[in-house]
């Protein structure tokens, strides 16, 4: 009896044990989760920052001050103790973060989740990140400078990650059940990728295939042109090219294969992009350039941007950092300002691959068979043995697409070629540019970007004002890449690239200001091949205007433009949409939404009803016009919000109008009642289950956590206006993921403000105390200190001291 | 003194001592450590360091949570679900604690009538 009894109370306390130690799906372990000494309640605090930390390999001390908001200002006596310095602050604040994003990044993410993550896993290990990320740092061993600052930074973090103890894990690493591994230098080239895939995979060339096949040349072109004349591109139209000698790649013979592409890998978000721009002093109030950024990424917490200051007796740079990788990203310093939007340039190519047979080692290229190489992904999952994927490359890059990933053909597949892959220098860029004193240390910075290209605009106290388009760019024909290309035919491969010195660019324009917005990058006299592949054409429009509405300006004047909610899509089509509306049918509820949307002012403010309707509106009328396109059974582009608004102004009988599934012969009349029936018929319904359907609660924005939006930790309804093609490009959970504003005076004067709080931990009160005031359109002010003195701005410091 | 109170106290001590150097376990090897050497009878055996446990963590959490108006507690208390609300998080932790514990102290006890013959 007594061994029978022993047997239970061992079976149930084994049985608790491991009940209580184990993760069981999405529940973490239990008992270490909750336990009071190492579970989550020791990561219920905020932050404090005064201890003194004794760090390995410091040459000097380093001081760190925190203000109010967590910001903190590093003063170190040397490069590498800054960086280090560096790397141990953001680590403290943003360690699961900076970690997580890389595993994501590499396709490492079902090493934390399981078999559900595998296949986005396999598309990320077959874009090539690791791949890339590998020629980065390749490209960087050939500059040792920056190698050690790199190195310092990884031992900076690593430093922070060695003293932990279990119960001081991010509260993230506790649910998830795992550990952080050590920092290293690869992890900072795939944080390089991370941005380089937000920003720079953007391409349409198999979509565009698809379509050009379903409605043929002729449409193709009447509804993807490849330049608009209405918009005001980046470098503007005063610029004059005709100085170059330019030799652009002669068109081949030879066709695009119209193949069928039912799938592809997920794309970034389309909104991703930003707005800048700066006043020279002939514009500025006070006389002394004024520079502004937002760049509109997904709205995560914690946030993608990290504010700081780092200081050595040879500079001073405050801004935003990315964590993971070292150096200010957007920023300023006692004698230049940048801001950085997304270039949107076509940077990716598709190519066609014919394999000699199935074992995939040989493609034909140039009337030959050549090697592929191989490249095995051993993709860990948790609880499953390891997922080997076999990705083959050719001279172009991997062959993302074959038969064993969204295609069925064993003898060919889809290869990538992506400036993503040519490994990129950037860590020298911004190392230079948080250095820089003038237009020419600017000029010279930039000269090693390769990829995410950007538009970088610039300002000095000096009084320059400038903007350069950078990146490395293919040299094309007249669309090259804009299908999927013959990869058998060699005139079809990349035939260069633009020298850099040809990137467009412009220093201290007639007009004293400078913007962009994502839209095209220069007007048609641009000696090199450029085409529209989705550029924005609202935005930059509408801050142009803004910046020639007056003779001067100040930093209140760039704050309402931040903010400014004005729907410039809207007024250009709704007024339109109202007057060939036949009303005499609508019952009494639509005719009340139909004059609810008649007195809209076209801005989208929060508390209106007119923005609601009108995109509803919109979202019918669209789709209604395409009909004619296969959307359902492949990947597909969809023509131009712009052009379908030109087309439904100018032309409201075309062809495309009718719905083909009706007997009737429709117009955009008829599209438009139809399509305001169905929006006042799913407005009603939503207004009876939620109440008035203003603005703001009905797009209802929301901050979501980075673990696919955990609700916990994330944040609802944020009472902010705008959407995507408005400067306040805020939708529902994309937008303005840094708004900064400086103004070149000596010492400049800067505000900024994200989404966010400075704290990772969702348990500090600065994990989102940021985030009423971003929502209000408000700023902090930014404590630019001059000196390692502490003022009373400081709320805390903390002394980095080298280890005795 | 009886044995119940010498059995809690110990309990207690030995818990918070070991929460110092162990993970979470640490209760449960006390709870056993106290139910070998401090033998309980019928329901005391889970009772008492049950008890114990329950009481150290619901002070200590309430304790932690409390100095940052439970921020985080508030959170967790959504993701689990337990509606938001953290004295309910704190209630669920002090019984989780107080099961180990219990089920040690019977564990402790049984390996004790095994082994005393």
């Amino acid at each position: 009896m007594k061994y029978f009894k022993f047997l239970i109370s061992l079976i149930l306390l084994i049985g608790t044990f491991y009940g209580l130690n184990t993760k069981f799906g999405s529940i973490p372990p239990i008992g270490k989760f909750l336990d009071p000494s190492s579970g989550i309640w020791q990561n219920d605090k905020s932050e404090v920052n005064t201890e003194t930390i004794n760090m390995e390999g410091l040459i000097s001390e380093v001081t760190v001050h925190y203000d109010q908001n967590l910001i903190p200002h590093i003063f170190a006596k040397n490069n590498s103790d800054l960086y280090k310095a560096q790397g141990y602050i953001t680590a403290k604040h943003r360690l699961w973060q900076m970690e997580f994003q890389t595993h994501a990044a590499a396709g490492r993410l079902s090493e934390i989740f399981g078999p559900s993550t595998l296949n986005y896993d396999r598309g990320q290990r077959r874009k090539g990140m690791g791949f890339g990320a590998d020629k980065t740092l390749e490209k960087i061993m050939g500059d040792p400078e920056i190698i050690s600052l790199l190195e310092a930074y990884r031992d900076g973090v690593n430093s922070y990650i060695n003293r932990l103890e279990s119960k001081d894990l991010p509260v993230e690493y506790k649910l998830l059940d795992y550990i952080p591994e050590p920092w290293t230098l690869k992890k900072t080239a795939l944080l390089g990728m991370y941005m380089t895939d937000m920003l720079a995979s953007g391409e349409g060339d198999l979509e565009y295939t698809n379509l050009l096949r379903q409605i043929g040349r002729e449409r193709f072109d009447l509804l993807l042109p490849d330049y608009f004349d209405i918009v005001d591109p980046v470098i503007p139209k005063e610029r004059d090219w005709s100085a170059w000698e330019v030799t652009v790649p002669n068109v081949p013979v030879g066709a695009f294969p119209l193949d069928t592409i039912e799938d592809i890998i997920s794309k970034p978000h389309p909104d991703n992009g930003s707005n800048n721009w700066v006043i020279g002093p002939s514009k500025s109030s006070s006389g002394n350039p004024i520079l502004a950024n937002d760049p509109h990424l997904g709205l995560n917490l914690p946030s993608i941007w990290f504010t700081m200051q780092l200081a050595t007796p040879d500079k001073n740079t405050f801004g935003v950092s990315l964590p993971g990788t070292l150096g200010i990203i957007i920023g300023f310093n006692n004698h230049i300002s940048w801001g950085v939007t997304n270039a949107e340039r076509d940077v990716r190519d598709w190519y066609k691959i014919t394999f000699e047979d199935s074992s995939k080692s040989r493609y034909y290229h140039n009337n030959t068979w050549k090697e592929t190489s191989l490249r095995i992904e051993n993709i860990k999952i948790k609880g499953q043995e390891s997922y080997i994927d076999s990705v083959y490359y050719t001279h172009h890059g991997p062959v993302s697409y074959d038969n064993t990933f969204k295609g069925d053909n064993e003898l060919s597949g889809y290869a990538m070629q992506w400036t993503g892959h040519l490994g990129s220098n950037i860590v020298r860029t911004y190392i230079e540019l948080n250095e820089a004193s003038n237009y020419e240390d600017y000029k010279n910075a930039l000269k090693y970007f390769v990829a995410p290209a950007q538009n970088f605009i610039f300002a000095s106290t000096e009084g320059d004002i400038a903007l350069w388009i950078q990146g490395k760019f293919p040299n094309k024909w007249k669309e090259q890449g804009k299908f999927l290309m013959d990869g058998t035919n060699p005139e079809h491969d990349w035939q260069g690239f633009i020298p850099q010195q040809h990137n467009a660019h412009i220093l201290n324009p007639q007009q004293g200001f400078l913007s962009s917005a994502n839209q095209h990058p220069v007007d048609q006299s641009y000696p090199y091949y450029v085409f529209n592949d989705g550029y924005e054409t609202y935005r930059n429009r509408v801050i142009n205007n803004f910046l020639r509405s007056k003779d001067k300006f100040n930093i209140q004047d760039f704050k309402d433009l931040h903010n400014n909610n004005y729907n410039l899509k809207a007024a250009e089509l709704l007024p339109t949409m109202i007057a060939s509306m036949d009303i005499s049918e609508l019952t009494d509820k639509e005719l009340q939404i139909f004059n609810e949307v008649k007195s809209w002012d076209y801005y989208n403010d929060i508390d209106k009803l007119g923005p609601t309707i009108w995109e509803k509106w919109w979202r019918k009328v669209y789709p209604l016009i395409w009909d004619e396109i296969d959307y359902k059974n492949e990947a597909i582009a969809s023509p131009f919000s712009y052009q379908t608004i030109y087309m439904l102004n100018h032309d409201p009988e075309n062809e495309f109008m009718d719905i083909i599934d009706t007997e009737i012969i429709e117009t955009a009349k008829d599209i438009y009642l139809l399509a305001f029936t169905e929006a006042a018929r799913d407005l009603i319904e939503w207004k009876e289950k939620n109440g008035d359907y203003y603005w703001g609660k009905y797009k209802a924005t929301y901050l979501g956590h980075l673990l696919q939006g955990l609700p916990a930790f994330s944040r609802f309804d944020l009472p902010i206006g705008g959407n995507g093609n408005i400067v306040n490009a805020t939708s529902k959970n994309h937008g303005p993921s840094w708004r900064m504003i400086v103004e070149m005076s000596s010492p400049p004067k800067a505000i900024g403000i994200y989404p966010g709080g400075q704290s990772g931990n969702p348990g500090s009160a600065h994990y989102d105390d940021f985030v009423e005031l971003w929502a209000n359109g408000n700023y902090l002010d930014l404590l630019f200190m001059q000196n390692d003195s502490r003022t009373d701005a400081v709320i805390q410091s903390q002394t980095l001291s080298r280890k005795p | 003194m009886n044995t119940k109170s010498i059995n809690f106290i110990t309990t207690l001590i030995l818990s918070i001592g070991l929460s110092f150097i162990s993970p979470w376990w640490g209760i449960m090897v006390a709870a056993i450590l106290t139910g070998y050497f401090i033998p309980l009878k019928k329901f005391a055996v889970f009772g008492i360091p049950f008890l114990a446990v329950f009481l150290y963590w619901l002070v200590n959490s309430y304790w932690l949570s409390n100095g940052n108006d439970f921020i985080l507690a508030k959170k967790i208390a959504i993701l689990l679900p337990l509606n938001g609300n953290p004295y309910l998080l704190i209630l669920v932790t002090a019984l989780v604690g107080g099961i180990a514990a219990g089920i040690g102290g019977i564990f402790g006890r049984q390996l004790r009538q095994l082994v005393s013959d």
